[in-house]
């Protein structure tokens, strides 16, 4: 039963999205959030209306999915996550033997008439996995479950980590993550795991970065020491956000992003060009967007009526964070460079799908029976 | 059983996983702050500081070089000015390999190991993104060569710049100079903000002496560019303002006749103008071609240049130090005069040789059989050398010295030129000084003659000729006679400046002088009366030979070549008209043989162009 009461005064559009099991406030949230990211990404690629097009028909096909998987019932959903993560870890592996190398990583598998990147299933596949294994157990997680969830959370991710792909082995790791801490595992053993991460972080260091991993680290406890390469990147983000001030250059009027000076300013550093354009007031305001989605996003698995509900709809409004504080921590020169993009204004297609899916999972979990609020 | 624990904990786990909800909005809320706090500082706090910089990185300033000023003759014949002409400049921001470039580019056309040098020491110096030239004045087929192939190249472009150009070569070169790429030693003495974006200084001669005047002032220019250098729009402009152009005192026409009456041989020639110090004509031969060296010149042309034996690049008139022979003969006159020692009748028994008291060694006249019977006037026109190794005798060295020096000799005379040397005019004490021995009597008699340690050089010999022309009235020769200032509508006038005067003591002393000099070139036994025929004015004149020394012993030429080489050298010194001196001319012509056979009749002939022309000019002013 649908839990809105019927009534006259209730609008037609109201009504659409019930009759799509849309939710209204989060629509109407993500709305937004495309319109401006739209607004930056014309300045951004300099009045480029080709690729204004290739990035509308890609929210299309992401609102599509969206709109898909938030009428797949909660049960179905369930019932595919063991799926989707052994087919997840399988095409991982299968990338490590004829992956196709681009911009230096082995990230991409070539189907045929689709070039897919397996680690953006794992975006979503992990928290699922997790989320369905631990939703039939009982919450707090003991040690025996906590040791399993670790280690389906950590086979995918170390996975990606080798490809190398820092970014997304950062989000699919903290996506499974989010679901056991919100599953209840003990402060302590989070305190245990953060003295042996802390402890293994000096041979991580040694033999788990690449080179350009660590360099990226370094660079950003001192742009200066290498400005015309990774540190170039910081430097100018961060020239660009702060010669934006309070109020901003004004739209299509930043130098830095308008005269090529902001390196990858429509993906990873769009969030620089927002910032030069439309200052402080303007960062503060995008950034009380983002808050109000991941708050939609919390209020709703706080709402949801099982465990499995809760936790994937926690985790993946987490995931969403995620990419917000690492994105803006990079921009800002708080972060190494990771390539985590600004969700759903960056330039790309893959994560805005992958995305928009997550969304539609919160949609549906919103939707689902035992839905309590 | 089962059951009802699962009914309890689910209320339990739901109250978890809420407190848990609520921890991660809590980290949420606090990690965005952070976000926001970076994003304070940035744009806030630090704003100005990035404001700066985000300047600093669109806004780049351009240097305008300004445009070199130009040289003119008296009669404003152009001698140097500037031409558009193609370069090869590179912009090393815009390309990845630098060193395969240059290597690509080479086999295109002919860059030298120089060419390669001077570039990076030209990009040392230059702003980010600055296009820095490699190679100048390239030919037609060089730049249709490179333009067809310049797709391949990013960053490498051909522009057409103001470059200086010589239009007339060789001409006058000795006196111009040149201008050459700035080297390191340049850079060392320039200030490197005003030569921002000029390729090319002032290396000898006025170029060098005027390079305040005629480089003029950089200029600049706001532009703004975009990441890749670009320049996409000026912002503002401060134009740059060009150098001061230069009016000789040089006649190219007087100038051009002297070269042309070298022809093969080696020599110099300065003609001054007595009346105020201006140089007509500084001719040194042979000369060379200037813009070579704008070009850039190749190792293999120059060290040609170099090792020539007729040495092109060396500049005769200014740095030649030459022996000045008998063209002495009238200053040692006149210092017989005035130091009372022999009077202008008294005369001298020449009977070919000279014999110092206690001494067997003959010092010979250069007329074997002896010129009998000299007094001062025979003795200057008919060159007699016995006459003055007696008066050099009763001088002695030290008073010969002192006299000479007053007209000039020994010293610079300070003309606005570069490498001016002082010639030599010897003295005991520059003897005991330089060479560490005493002086011997000997020495006095043949620097007598003008032979012996004593040396001048050309420019030296003209203007003492001037300043005898003068009576003694002697100016500093200059080179420059205005300087014009384009930007300011205004002119400056050099005016003479006298370096010295020479006051006798009796009046009559320069007449017996100049009389005699007369009749070097108008009497019947003059030595050079062979130049007088059909001359229509009258000139005062001397014929010097000097011996050349050394020459055997420091150079290796060919066999042929051998004899010539040891020819003496010929000079001639002379002022025209006698009443009221125009022009005084000093010549040398090395290895000429006789002064009155090679190195008078190009005097007579300069001189008879100069005055004509003089003589038309006042006509058709009055």
């Amino acid at each position: 039963m649908n839990r809105v009461i019927e009534s006259d005064q209730i609008s037609i559009s109201r009504r659409i999205l019930d009759a799509f099991r849309l939710d209204p406030v989060l629509m109407l949230l993500l709305f937004l959030l495309s319109a401006i990211g739209f607004l930056i990404l014309f300045s951004a690629g300099g009045s480029n209306t080709e690729l204004m097009f290739r990035q509308l028909t890609r929210l299309g096909v992401a609102v599509g999915l969206m709109v898909l998987v938030a009428n797949i019932s909660l049960r179905v959903l369930k019932k595919l996550s063991l799926v989707f993560y052994l087919v997840g870890v399988l095409l991982l592996v299968a990338v490590i033997g004829f992956g196709e190398v681009g911009k230096g990583a082995q990230r991409w598998l070539d189907l045929g008439f689709l070039r897919f990147q397996p680690s953006e299933l794992m975006k979503l596949a992990m928290p699922m996995m997790i989320a369905s294994y631990l939703s039939e157990k009982v919450l707090p997680v003991g040690w025996k479950d906590l040791l399993i969830s670790s280690g389906l959370v950590i086979v995918p991710v170390l996975l990606i980590a080798r490809q190398p792909d820092l970014g997304t082995a950062l989000l699919v790791g903290s996506a499974g993550f989010f679901v056991l801490f919100l599953a209840g595992v003990r402060w302590k053993i989070f305190m245990v795991l953060g003295l042996i991460a802390s402890l293994m972080a000096p041979l991580l260091w040694k033999f788990a970065l690449h080179d350009y991993q660590r360099n990226r680290i370094l660079t950003l406890l001192d742009p200066e020491s290498d400005p015309l390469g990774t540190g170039y990147h910081i430097i100018q983000s961060k020239i660009a956000i702060g010669s934006g001030g309070t109020y901003g250059k004004g739209w299509l009027n930043g130098t830095q992003s308008q005269l090529d000076f902001l390196p990858e300013r429509s993906t990873d550093f769009i969030f620089s060009v927002y910032g030069e354009e439309f200052g402080f007031f303007g960062a503060v305001l995008l950034v009380l967007l983002y808050l109000l989605i991941i708050y939609r996003g919390l209020y709703i698995s706080a709402c949801s009526g099982d465990n499995f509900g809760r936790l994937l709809a926690g985790a993946l409004s987490l995931t969403f964070f995620v990419y917000l504080f690492v994105n803006t921590g990079m921009v800002t020169g708080l972060l190494p460079v990771v390539g985590v993009p600004l969700p759903l204004v960056s330039y790309g297609g893959t994560s805005m799908v992958t995305l928009m899916g997550g969304f539609g999972i919160i949609m549906a979990i919103r939707s689902s029976k035992r839905f309590l609020a | 059983m089962a059951y009802r624990e699962q009914l309890k904990d689910n209320y339990q786990e739901t109250r978890l996983i809420q407190r848990r909800l609520i921890v991660s909005a809590i980290i949420v809320l606090v990690l965005m702050s952070i976000v926001l706090g970076r994003m304070y500082v940035l744009q806030v706090v630090e704003h100005d500081h990035f404001s700066t910089l985000s300047n600093s990185n669109r806004v780049r300033l351009k240097a305008l070089p300004p445009t070199r000023g130009l040289i003119y003759d008296r009669n404003g014949v152009v001698l140097a000015d500037n031409l558009p002409a193609y370069r090869l400049e590179i912009v090393r921001e815009q390309m990845d390999d630098l060193e395969q470039v240059l290597q690509e580019l080479s086999s295109l056309v002919e860059i030298s190991e120089q060419d390669v040098k001077k570039f990076r020491l030209a990009s040392k110096r230059r702003r980010p993104f600055e296009s820095v030239p490699l190679l100048f004045n390239l030919t037609d087929d060089e730049v249709a060569l490179l333009a067809v192939n310049l797709h391949r190249f990013k960053g490498v472009e051909i522009n057409a710049r103001l470059t200086r150009n010589y239009p007339l070569g060789k001409h006058a070169v000795h006196a111009l100079g040149y201008v050459a790429r700035i080297d390191e030693r340049d850079l060392n003495s320039l200030d490197e903000a005003s030569y921002a974006g000029t390729s090319h200084i002032g290396k000898l001669g006025l170029e060098k002496y005027y390079e305040n005047d005629l480089h003029g002032d950089v200029g600049y220019q706001r532009v703004e560019v975009n990441a890749s250098g670009r320049t996409l729009r000026v912002l503002d402009e401060q134009p740059p303002l060009p150098g001061n152009n230069l009016y000789l005192t040089i006649d190219s026409a007087l100038q051009q006749l002297a070269e042309d009456l070298f022809a093969e041989e080696r020599g110099s020639v300065v003609a001054i103008d007595p009346s105020n110090g201006e140089v007509l004509a500084l001719v040194s031969m042979p000369s060379f071609d200037p813009n070579l060296f704008v070009k850039g010149i190749k190792s293999k042309e120059y060290s040609e240049l170099r090792d020539s034996s007729s040495r092109p690049l060396f500049n005769r008139a200014l740095t030649g130090q030459y022996p000045p022979g008998s063209t002495t003969k009238p200053f040692f006159g006149l210092a017989g005069l005035e130091y009372s020692i022999m009077g202008h009748k008294q005369t001298v028994y020449c009977g070919g040789y000279y014999l110092l008291p206690n001494e067997e060694r003959r010092y010979r006249d250069w007329k074997k059989e002896g010129h009998g019977k000299m007094n001062l006037n025979d003795a200057i026109a008919q060159s007699c050398d016995v006459y003055f190794y007696d008066l050099s005798y009763g001088m002695g060295i030290d008073r010969m010295s002192v006299f000479m020096k007053q007209f000039g000799f020994g010293e610079k005379t300070g003309i606005d030129s570069t490498g001016e040397r002082p010639g030599l005019m010897p003295s005991r004490e520059w003897k005991r000084g330089a060479r560490g021995q005493p002086w011997f009597p000997g020495e006095t008699l043949i620097t007598g003659i003008g032979q012996g340690y004593m040396l001048v050089t050309p420019l030296q010999l003209a203007n003492a000729t001037a300043a005898l022309a003068l009576e003694g009235q002697r100016f500093k020769p200059h080179l420059v006679k205005t300087i014009e200032f384009p930007t300011e509508d205004m002119e400056l006038e050099i005016l003479p400046e006298i370096n010295g005067v020479y006051n006798v003591k009796k009046a009559l002393n320069w007449e017996h002088v100049i009389k005699a000099m007369e009749n070097v070139v108008h009497g019947l036994r003059g030595t050079a009366h062979r130049i007088a025929q059909g001359i229509t004015y009258r000139m005062a004149g001397k014929t010097g030979t000097a011996q050349v020394f050394g020459i055997a012993q420091d150079e290796e030429y060919e066999e042929d070549k051998i004899s010539k080489k040891l020819r003496d050298h010929a000079l001639f010194m002379g002022f025209a008209p006698l009443e009221d001196p125009k022009i005084a001319i000093a010549v040398i012509v090395e290895n000429g043989g006789s002064g009155s056979s090679t190195a008078a009749p190009i005097a007579r002939k300069m001189m008879d162009a100069y005055l004509l022309r003089h003589n038309a000019q006042q006509e058709s002013n009055s």
